[in-house]
């Protein structure tokens, strides 16, 4: 449908509603605090409302009237579902999740650690983790991505596009086998397994996480060029672009002064997205290489049943993840220069 | 009756270009097919045969790949896990697609509610990163094959569930389905006769990248102890069980990661010969 | 003279999906000289735009120059390097694009880029460049010409941005400019001002112009020679009166047939109109429709206490700009659109709103046709299989007796019997068209809804699918309801004419009383500004007092009082803008305008031009 109503005046000072931007964002981001609040029910929902007995499936071959009793009191089982919801998602805002199952030696739910002290030094690890390889594979596949589609079909694009496809194609485990394979085995340069200290010289420490991270880069880079070289592709069969070549701009210009601006929205969401993807590869990566960080430690805590410390980490790692997804959309919506320069 | 003088451009159908690539995905993913199929035959060693009385043997003329951490073929247990790995990615995806397409296409064409419930509801799933998701499952429902299946196909219905609802709202205002609306035509019949048929091209290149995703996230939960249990074991079990062989340089972890590797880069060579361009969504 | 732009033996072939190449301009010749305006005429796919992007030295993706030899100012441009043809465009030779919406770059502010090749040629300082720029914004007429560049591409109208985008072109004072059929997507109110800028700008600089089109009346207008090309070959060629006056090749002569005759009579009675039908039941009956789009708390109202209705046999056509609700009316007509308020009645029967209320037998005999034939046939259909499903829908009809029938509407379509085989993707725009049209006949309707049917249609295409649909309506007695923009196409197809203007009707009666004096005001300003076919006609429009009047305001949708308020050269300030203007029925009974003045005031002749 055409545009009906048009003004040749400029929008007038002092509107009562909010501007569009304001309120597009203040909607985006409310539904992202709904869409955390669901998660954090589906998360409780998926772990404590079984098919099984939780008691039963944690005590094992244990499990005596007594003790099962016990637990039931301690984790509050007699308690119906949406009381122990709400208890649980209050103590997980003030960042009490809990104690562990693990390491329970009196059999009674309350003799575990704290999860929230366990989670604490695990985190920090893992976030180290993705802050490394964010910070060499962002501006990396922003580079490798422009320039592939500056010169497309060009040797440079074609090799870009295969190795792109091969990386995201293979498992991360593959990617990380090969190269301890390569770096610990045949060459004996990096060790196999890293291990983390706080007794470590920063020399050590970089030794010990640089293969996890070249692991996750593979991956993210090929991903991250991909799709920047598509965004910017997208952009240059715009009309405008053709305008500009008409009036005798260069190549340069042409793309650093059309076309980037306009590719800067749906390329800071390709990094954004890829960023949340780490939440997921990081799982993968430090298992292959036993890195203490918290995703090992949710692998682990499945395998036990170590029902608390599964819910923590699964809420933090969505809440990175919803937040991640919230960033690129919002930058999104900022990036659309009729939005932000409204009629 | 003569025509009146028109120019008539005769542009022939569009049909999907096969580079030399895509041929090279045929071959290995067509290779792999036949090994799943007849794959037990074709295997020097049975299933549990000892080959060497320690792990991690060398490979050799009889042990093509060298023998696993307790002993056995490696290149047989490859020959066949080919067909469990294989069949669970399929049975998976095909279980993920017609969830995710029925649904899908009902959200769109539907009045309202129906959209608004599954749309807020999917959403709410594609929230989580799709391991954790599993994980999460897993804990509490354990990794039998039923679950597995369930869970994955599941998690994939959800993608599939975005895109078989985009492809419909955005044919369902074309005008050719505003013509059969105007002639009153039901809206079963409008999804079946209008808006299915132009949508078999781009789904059939999301069924190539569903079972991608699908073999990765299957051998990734076996990779890491939770997907398939002992005694069966698909490519990312076997990656697992020998993975303390890859410090004495063995062939065993890495030959099943490799055909994983290999089944996954065909279909994607498959895949990407037929998407023009890359397309800027990101698919996580 | 001196010669600008010489063009000899130019051949272009463009890529084909196959993957060869094939020619799509054969041996193109054409001189362009300072200070002249050459136009360059043709349908779609004869080749102008790609022939005078030549110019640019510049071919799409897909195309390559074969051979052939292009100067301009003497330089021979095929044997420069890419660098050397870099540096000529945009300062000796310079593009203004069909849209100028797509051709800005929505990120940037409009000085930036109508000063841009300034700073790409290094020609002047940031400064003065903002001075002449603004200088431009005054000559081309735009308002607020201080600030107008301070804006965003979005932030302003169509009509503006085209001329933005010609001081653009200008900036570096180039010898020669090619203009791609600029006012193609414009209202023919808009296009008035937009022609009168080009040629003022063009003038006064004596720069040479490459005007390309497929409208004869604005060529008329702007061009001192016209080239004329049909597929890829020039076909005839001279200046403008001649070929007005006395063209000699078949197509060109069919091309100025093809432009309807002005349709101004200048007494009452019927001048060449189609005769009235008779009176007898009435088809379609519409009142007081008012509807809108969007939920009830962001509702844009599109019509506003619509009533008109359609006799057997009658052809009743509905004129108005873009977004003025005629396409939103034959919508709520078919039962796509449930209005607000207000009831549509077929014969006599009161119809429900929406389709699912509706009986087989009632949509049956309403049928709708769309203005793109590219996106109202399913391309995975063949044609047999999209007229096969109404015949089995409405009447059961199957195995022979069906496709004999399917043969009979392909043969009153004048469609070969081999198409039916064929999918919409190997068809012409025409011939899809016919498809359409023929799915609608299948149905056997009373009354053909034609939303645009012929808009997007070149000119010769065009007249064919409407002598089609005269001798449809002549053998078997259909009605139709005629929408489109284009009131000549519409003046010499239609018995009755409705003119919309803001989602209200503002005249409606029989076309020959309409095209007559007393005029809406509304219906007066269209009527002069469609281009006539005569050299003179545009200066002599923008000097009366109809163009200025009418000019560089935007229509405005208002609840209460006259939509056309703020562009009405007879306004009365505190009635028209208050309160809604009454209905006027004059002498014909038949004839009704919406307006606040008497049939008197409204009474004075077009000047005859």
């Amino acid at each position: 449908m055409h545009a009906i109503v048009e003004s040749a005046s400029p929008s007038k000072a002092g509107q009562t509603s909010l501007p569009k931007v304001a309120s597009l964002l203040i909607r985006r981001l409310s539904l992202g605090i709904v869409t955390l609040w669901i998660t954090s029910v589906l998360v409780f929902v998926g772990t404590e409302v079984l098919p099984g007995d939780v008691v039963e499936l944690v005590l094992g071959q244990g499990a005596t009237p007594e003790s099962v009793a016990a637990i039931r009191k301690s984790m509050s089982l007699d308690r119906p579902a949406h009381t122990r919801y709400f208890n649980w998602l209050v103590g997980a805002l003030q960042g009490d999740f809990g104690r562990s199952l693990a390491g329970d030696v009196a059999g009674t739910a309350e003799s575990g650690r704290e999860v929230a002290g366990l989670i604490g030094e695990r985190l920090g690890n893992s976030l180290r983790l993705a802050g490394m390889t964010a910070a060499i594979a962002v501006p990396l596949s922003l580079l490798i991505g422009l320039l592939s589609a500056m010169f497309p079909g060009g040797i440079l694009d074609r090799f870009v596009s295969i190795a792109a496809l091969c990386a995201i194609s293979v498992p991360e485990f593959f990617i990380g086998s090969l190269l301890v394979m390569l770096f610990s085995v045949m060459l004996g340069w990096l060790p196999a397994i890293a291990y983390l200290s706080d007794s470590q010289t920063l020399w050590e420490t970089l030794r010990a996480i640089i293969l996890p991270v070249l692991t996750l880069t593979f991956a993210v880079l090929a991903h991250m060029a991909r799709m920047t070289r598509a965004s910017l592709l997208s952009v240059l069969r715009s009309s405008y672009i053709e305008t500009a070549v008409l009036k005798g701009a260069t190549r340069w210009r042409v793309v650093f002064r059309h076309a980037l601006i306009n590719a800067i929205g749906p390329i800071a969401n390709v990094v954004a997205l890829n960023l949340a993807y780490l939440v997921g590869g990081v799982v993968i990566v430090e298992s292959v290489f036993a890195y203490p960080g918290m995703a090992k430690l949710m692998v682990d805590s499945v395998s036990s049943r170590d029902i608390p410390v599964v819910q923590a980490c699964a809420l933090i790692f969505c809440a990175i993840y919803v937040g991640l997804n919230l960033v690129a959309d919002m930058v999104a919506i900022l990036a659309n220069p009729r939005l932000r320069n409204p009629k | 009756m003569t025509p009146e003088p028109e120019a008539v451009d005769m542009l022939p159908r569009e049909r999907p270009t096969m580079n030399a690539a895509a041929w090279i995905g045929v071959v290995v993913v067509g290779f792999w097919i036949l090994i799943a199929l007849v794959g037990s035959s074709l295997a020097p060693f049975e299933e549990g045969k000892l080959v060497t009385t320690f792990g991690y043997g060398p490979a050799g003329k009889i042990t093509l790949l060298g023998s696993d951490y307790i002993g056995r073929d490696v290149f047989s247990r490859l020959l066949i896990g080919a067909r469990l790995t294989l069949a669970l990615a399929l049975i998976t995806t095909v279980f993920a697609f017609v969830v995710g397409l029925v649904l899908g296409f009902a959200a769109a064409l539907s009045s309202g509610w129906l959209d608004t419930v599954l749309s807020r509801g999917i959403d709410a799933l594609l929230a989580f990163p799709s391991i954790i998701l599993a994980l999460v499952a897993i804990t509490a429902l354990g990794s039998s094959i039923p679950v597995l299946v369930a869970v994955v196909g599941l998690i994939e219905a959800t993608r599939v569930f975005r895109l078989a609802r985009a492809l419909a709202v955005d044919l369902s205002v074309t005008e050719f389905v505003e013509v059969a609306r105007a002639r009153g035509e039901g809206t079963w019949w409008i999804m079946r006769a209008e808006i299915l048929p132009n949508t078999l091209f781009p789904l059939a290149t999301e069924f190539g990248m569903r079972f991608t995703f699908t073999i990765l996230l299957l051998s990734a939960l076996s990779f890491l102890g939770l997907g398939v249990q002992p005694p069966l074991a698909d490519w990312g079990a076997m990656v697992r069980e020998n993975i303390s062989g890859l410090l004495r340089g063995s062939m065993a972890p890495l030959a099943p990661a490799a055909a994983i590797s290999s089944l996954t880069i065909g279909v994607n060579l498959i895949v990407d010969s037929f998407v023009r361009d890359y397309g800027a969504k990101a698919d996580l | 003279m001196t010669e600008v732009l010489r063009i000899d033996n130019l051949w272009v072939e463009g890529r084909q999906p196959s993957g060869r190449y094939a020619s799509i301009v054969k041996g193109v010749s054409l001189t362009v000289n300072a200070g002249e305006v050459v136009a360059l005429i043709g349908e779609s796919g004869s080749g102008k735009t790609t022939s005078a992007l030549a110019a640019l030295c510049y071919t799409r993706p897909g195309c390559r120059i074969a051979n052939g030899h292009i100067a301009l100012r003497g330089i021979d441009l095929l044997a420069l390097d890419s660098e050397s043809r870099r540096q000529l465009r945009g300062r000796k030779v310079s593009f203004v694009a069909q849209s100028a919406m797509a051709a800005f770059n929505p990120a940037l502010s409009i000085d930036e880029q109508v000063t841009e090749g300034l700073h790409i040629h290094r020609l002047m300082s940031r400064d003065k460049a903002l001075i002449q720029a603004r200088e431009l914004y005054l000559k081309l007429g735009l308002p607020d010409a201080d600030r107008i560049g301070l804006r965003y591409p979005h932030q302003v109208s169509g009509g503006q941005l085209q001329r933005l985008l010609a001081a653009m072109a200008m900036s570096c004072g180039p010898d020669l400019i090619v203009f791609d059929e600029p006012t193609t997507a414009l209202d023919v109110t808009t296009q008035i001002e937009v022609l009168s800028a080009f040629k003022e700008i063009v003038s006064q600089r004596q720069t040479a112009a490459l005007y390309v089109s497929h409208d004869l009346a604005v060529v008329a207008q702007i061009a001192d020679r016209i080239v004329v090309l049909y597929r890829g070959e020039v076909v005839e060629e001279g200046p403008t009166d001649q070929i007005l006056k006395s063209a000699s090749h078949a197509y060109t002569r069919s091309l100025l047939e093809a432009v309807k005759p002005p349709p101004l009579v200048t007494h009452r009675g019927s001048s060449g109109v189609v005769e009235h039908a008779a009176p007898g039941t009435s088809v379609i009956d519409v009142s007081g429709i008012t509807a809108a789009y969007g939920r009830s708390d962001a509702r844009t109202t599109v019509l506003r206490d619509v009533s008109m209705s359609v006799q057997r046999g009658e052809v009743v056509g509905v004129i108005g700009e873009s977004g003025c609700g005629k396409s939103t009316l034959a919508r709520a007509i078919a039962g796509l659109l449930p209005p607000v308020s207000g009831q549509i009645k077929l014969a006599d029967v009161v119809l429900a709103p929406v389709v699912r209320g509706r009986s087989k037998e009632e949509l049956r005999r309403i049928q709708i046709v769309f203005q793109m034939p590219d996106v109202a046939l399913n391309p995975r259909q063949t044609v047999a299989g999209i007229l096969n499903r109404p015949l089995e829908f409405y009447m059961g009809m199957n195995g022979d007796a069906r496709m004999a029938r399917v043969r009979e509407l392909m043969d009153m379509m004048e469609l070969p019997g081999s198409f039916v085989s064929r999918y919409p993707g190997e068809l012409s725009g025409g011939q899809k068209q016919r498809v359409n049209l023929a799915r609608a006949m299948a149905a056997r309707p009373d009354i053909i809804l034609c939303d645009e049917v012929t808009s997007s249609l070149d000119t010769l295409v065009a007249a064919s699918i409407l002598r089609l649909l005269t001798r449809l309506r002549e053998s078997l007695g259909l009605s139709y309801v005629f929408i489109s923009h284009d009131l000549s196409t519409v003046a010499s197809f239609a018995n009755k004419i409705v003119v919309l203007y803001a989602g209200r009707v503002v005249e409606q009666g029989p076309t020959a009383s309409v095209l007559a004096p007393p005029y809406h005001p509304y219906t007066r300003l269209l009527l002069a500004s469609v281009p006539k076919l005569r050299k003179g006609w545009l200066e002599d429009i923008v000097r009366s007092r109809e163009a200025t009047a009418g000019i560089a305001r935007e229509v405005k949708l208002v609840e209460t009082g006259c939509p056309f308020f703020n562009r009405c050269p007879m306004a009365l300030p505190g009635l028209c803008d208050r309160e809604d203007p009454p209905l006027l029925t004059l002498s014909t009974q038949q004839h009704v305008i919406a307006c606040h003045r008497t049939a008197s005031d409204l009474a004075t002749e077009l000047a005859s031009y």
